[in-house]
């Protein structure tokens, strides 16, 4: 019961600390002008994307061994429709501004 | 198998079948706020000869709010570890700083907003502002949601105690809670962090 209640603080220190490096590094990049162009588009958008992976596994604690399979059927169903719409929006509404131009 | 035994085990059914039902909630949740970010992708540059976001934005204050979100998320793992703990006093005084830091965080976000249409940049003004005000308010929303559900577990705890109805709301507003600030970090990777550049 202790251990594990150990361990659950520490994963969620850990956490905290991998997601304010997470958050710091895209922040000290646009505030200190130290990348330029699309390398910093780039560098806050992988940022984002293990800080959301980082929040999944630490603070809501998915895992692929504890976690309900049909928690995680949804999940991915949810990222899978995500990456549809967004995808597509943003596909459709690009191409139509390049070709208004 | 007494009838005690049989209640407690359908009482378990029942409120593990709600957990299941919230994270659904939070999937199409999830849906909703993946397409005002779409939207607002769409309309950032839009401002309409109005005031443009490298005008308005003030990375301070953002960085001000992503801190108060994000330790309150680590606040609020604090209480469910209390919970596992049965330490009703300190799941309390946990989710008291939680609470505190979701309303420091609503107050700054309201100061931006009333401090914008002061300046003459409300939501009507431009395709841009109307997908800002709507995308971060949507998120403030339920943010306020959220503080209001704290408070009513604070309650619920003091008065009815650790039972496991309790828990397990508990353990929902903390994934409802979690959640929150994950949206978070795509507004500030969205919005603010590409509005300056």
């Amino acid at each position: 019961m202790n251990h594990s209640a150990d361990r659950s603080q520490s994963t969620y220190l850990t956490g905290f600390v991998l997601a304010v490096l997470l958050t710091a590094i895209p922040f000290a990049l646009v505030w200190g002008g130290l990348l330029v162009g699309p390398a910093v588009y780039a560098v806050i958008a992988v940022a984002a994307v293990l800080q959301v992976i980082v929040h999944l596994v630490f603070f809501l604690h998915i895992d692929l061994k504890s976690t309900p399979v049909e928690n995680l059927f949804f999940l991915v169903f949810a990222a899978v429709l995500i990456f549809i719409m967004v995808g597509g929006s943003l596909w459709i509404m690009m191409d139509l501004h390049h070709r208004m131009q | 198998m007494s009838a005690a035994t049989i209640l407690e085990e359908e009482q378990k059914h029942a409120l593990h079948s709600r957990e299941f039902g919230f994270w659904i909630y939070l999937m199409t949740d999830a849906v909703i706020f993946a397409l005002l970010f779409a939207s607002y992708a769409v309309l950032a540059k839009n401002s309409a000869a109005g005031p443009t976001s490298k005008e308005l934005f003030d990375l301070g204050r953002t960085s001000v709010e992503t801190g108060l979100l994000l330790v309150s998320s680590l606040t609020f793992g604090m209480a469910s570890i209390a919970l596992m703990h049965d330490q009703k006093g300190r799941v309390v005084r946990w989710l008291i700083v939680t609470l505190l830091l979701g309303l420091a965080f609503l107050g700054m976000e309201l100061s931006e907003f009333s401090g914008m249409i002061d300046k003459g940049a409300g939501p009507e003004v431009s395709g841009f502002l109307s997908a800002f005000f709507t995308l971060v308010g949507t998120h403030g929303l339920h943010v306020a949601l959220g503080s209001l559900g704290i408070v009513v577990m604070i309650a619920q705890v003091l008065t009815k105690g650790l039972t496991a109805p309790v828990r397990s709301r508990l353990t929902r507003l903390g994934l409802f809670w979690h959640f929150l600030d994950i949206v978070w970090i795509g507004i500030f990777s969205v919005v603010y962090l590409p509005g300056v550049l």
